[in-house]
């Protein structure tokens, strides 16, 4: 038991400067989200969040950061060996079915870890958002953070074997950078919608995986997009990962001509998709708490 | 300077009941949405009735800095759903809620750990989770470890530690934090004892210094020592606001009106939300069951809980506390003695028989923990109420009144002729 002969605190208080006020009351609409000066005020717990979700991501794991390439090296051989060899599907420009596959691979596996991991992120995190308050955008988006820093890693082993093979990458090289925002804003966009419906409905726990593969088939990842045919092809590129799969093929091995309207296609329906997963996020976070 | 540091004006809180109002599946909420509309169409605009429960109502209250409040209140009560609305956790339904300065929490033990980071990290991510920038964690690393004790353990991740680990350092990141205002739910509880003395003591003194503190505890006696205030709690609304000790008074004397309820009709319940058996009556009595709820100590007593049905692996947990909300001992049939016996058939009752009552004279409670099917079926605060008068101890008088302590040991002395 403690002891009971605490001095209480006196009556009369030290001199203090009378801080912010902050009004709480029922809210409605957007602000929760795009609340600049709120997230700015806790930029410090954004970075906190990312670098902890890079932290545990291979702890306690035998391979470690390996898996970044690991990943994307094991599917590059599976597809060549079925896809590659026994369906006989053609790269056009003769680049190795590999080199073909893997390029589509690193930002695609990007994206789908991303998303899986960032519509659980809520969920996972329920003791957090119950009983602290942040702005919890961060959750998804330390995920999605944490993921780029993978992203880099598997696109520098990337161009390592590309170079192996004895292809040197041209100047188009230079729009990867832009390649990678329109992942980046494709998975930020769905992982953070999701990650809000899956606190209402744990159904998005069953829905993800199997969405994920559906959406690996529906990108040109096996085959090249050229393979649909029109219309079919432009029309495909409203999935934004379209013009990010397409565009990294051509922004590496600069073979056949520009997709360029691919890759404004999918940046448009990439940005549309950020504004639509935050704009919603906004709208459900102020429930989180009550509903988790 | 002095200023408001929390005003609450007309704060609710509602909740929607049942599963399928918060939680549900997809495919129930699409049928429920088909439904109505449909209903709308026919023209049967028939409202499906949602049950609401209002957690909190009508709130109001002025706290200026530096002052320390206890919530003092039943499970149930609201205490901490405010202290939720209070650090911006959840969206009040009604009313609003000015406070002033940055809010330190902590609610639970351990939030805003991650188990598998290091002690070190979770110091860096804890504080600025609570709102605090790197570069004063930084400056107070050193503080803070030292007050947890825990510079051993810091690069080992935190699901090796201790639940009282945990609190320790939880407690000390956020006592560091420098908040204008800290709200602490029970969870000092967890820690050991010389450790809630120096988290008290750290409390005071943030006090001391002109934060506000809100503080919520089932220990009367550690809410007396820490604040000037009280405000009691009673199914969501305020029904004293007062110098601590008033408050305390009223709380005691609303338990002790609770007790002598029937308990069936109580809603202030912890356990499964449909539970198979309740607690129907707690009583004590001398083994003759001639005297109800006046004992003597050293000589025997049973206490009898009456329960509404019998269910397989029923255990009972009673804890006995002193008239100042601590607790003093707990008797647990799960750490079965030969002693114990379980007999088939019967009325639905289960006896607990002490030898010889080893409390010193006073007015005690107890709170009863129903098991059945290995779950918690039932859970009552302040389900009975008893005195104990003098009495003698093997042998031994003990004293009246004014004695320290509410135990009676067995002993003996060896004493020079």
């Amino acid at each position: 038991m403690p002891e009971l002969t605490l001095e209480k605190p006196a009556a009369e208080v030290e001199e203090r400067k009378r801080p912010e006020t902050v009004r709480l009351q029922a809210t409605r609409g957007f602000g929760r989200v795009l609340a600049p000066r709120e997230l700015w005020r806790y930029r410090d717990l954004a970075f906190q969040i990312a670098v902890r979700d890079l932290t545990i991501r291979y702890r306690q794991t035998a391979f470690g950061a390996a898996w970044a390439i690991l990943q994307p090296v094991a599917f590059m051989v599976v597809f060549s060996l079925i896809f590659g060899n026994f369906a006989g599907i053609k790269p056009p420009a003769g680049i190795p079915y590999g080199l073909f596959s893997l390029a589509a691979l690193v930002p695609w596996l990007f994206f789908a870890n991303a998303f899986l991991l960032g519509s659980e992120s809520l969920v996972l995190n329920q003791a957090l958002v119950a009983k602290i308050y942040f702005p919890r955008i961060f959750i998804p988006a330390g995920i999605v953070a944490a993921g780029c820093v993978d992203f880099c890693v598997s696109l520098t082993i990337l161009i390592v074997i590309v170079l192996v093979y004895g292809i040197v990458p041209s100047a188009t090289i230079v729009v990867l950078p832009l390649l990678m925002a329109i992942a980046v804003a494709t998975a930020l966009g769905a992982s953070t919608a999701l990650s809000a419906v899956n606190v209402r409905y744990r159904d998005v726990r069953y829905v993800i995986p199997f969405a994920t593969q559906m959406w690996l088939f529906l990108t040109p990842i096996v085959y090249p997009s050229s393979s649909l045919g029109e219309p079919l092809r432009t029309l495909s590129a409203i999935n934004p990962m379209v013009g990010v799969v397409e565009g990294f093929r051509w922004a590496i091995f600069n073979a056949g001509s520009a997709p360029l309207d691919l890759m404004a296609i999918s940046a448009v329906s990439a940005a549309v998709l950020l504004v639509a997963g935050l704009s919603y996020f906004d709208r459900v976070e102020r429930s989180f708490a009550d509903l988790i | 300077m002095s200023y408001v540091a929390i005003q609450a004006n007309g704060l609710g809180k509602s909740y929607k009941l049942g599963l399928s109002a918060n939680y549900g599946s997809l495919r129930e909420s699409i049928s429920e949405g088909v439904r109505r509309t449909a209903g709308r169409l026919v023209g049967r605009g028939e409202k499906r009735k949602v049950d609401v429960l209002w957690a909190l109502r009508d709130i109001s209250f002025e706290i200026q800095n530096g002052e320390t409040v206890g919530l003092i209140g039943h499970n149930g009560a609201g205490k901490s759903t405010l202290l939720k609305l209070l650090s911006r956790i959840s969206e009040p339904t009604t009313g609003w809620a000015e406070v002033t300065g940055r809010v330190g929490s902590l609610l639970e033990v351990g939030t805003g750990f991650h188990p598998e980071l290091t002690g070190r990290e979770n110091v860096f991510l804890n504080g600025s989770i609570l709102g605090m920038r790197r570069a004063e964690i930084r400056a107070r690393f050193d503080e803070i470890v030292e007050f947890a004790s825990m510079e051993r353990f810091l690069d080992t991740p935190v699901k090796r530690y201790s639940s009282g680990m945990q609190v320790r350092l939880a407690f000390a990141v956020a006592a560091h934090l420098e908040p204008e205002i800290l709200l602490v739910d029970e969870v000092l509880a967890v820690g050991d004892a010389a450790f809630q003395r120096k988290s008290l003591a750290k409390m005071a003194e943030v006090a001391r210094a002109g934060s506000t503190v809100v503080f919520v505890s089932h220990n009367l006696a550690t809410i007396q020592a820490l604040c000037q205030r009280g405000i009691l709690l009673e199914r969501g609304k305020v029904v004293a606001d007062a110098p601590v000790e008033d408050t305390v008074t009223s709380y005691l004397r609303g338990l002790e009106r609770s007790a002598s309820d029937d308990l069936l009709t109580r809603t202030d319940r912890d356990g499964r939300a449909w539970r198979e058996s309740k607690v129907r009556r707690l009583s004590v009595c001398d083994l003759d069951s001639k005297h109800q709820d006046v004992l003597v100590g050293g000589r025997p007593a049973k206490i009898v809980v009456e329960l509404t049905k019998v269910l397989p692996m029923m255990e009972c947990q009673l804890t006995i506390l002193n008239s100042l909300g601590q607790p003093i001992t707990t008797l647990d049939s799960e750490l079965s003695a030969p002693a114990d016996v379980r007999e088939e058939g019967g009325e639905p009752r289960i006896e607990c028989v002490i030898d010889s009552l080893p409390l010193l004279p006073g007015r005690y409670r107890i709170d009863v923990l129903l098991k059945g099917r290995q779950e918690i079926q039932d859970g009552l605060q302040a389900a009975a109420f008893f005195d104990v008068e003098p009495g003698v101890i093997d042998g031994r008088p003990v004293p009246a009144a004014g004695a320290d302590g509410d135990i009676a040991l067995v002993h003996a002395w060896r004493l020079p002729a």
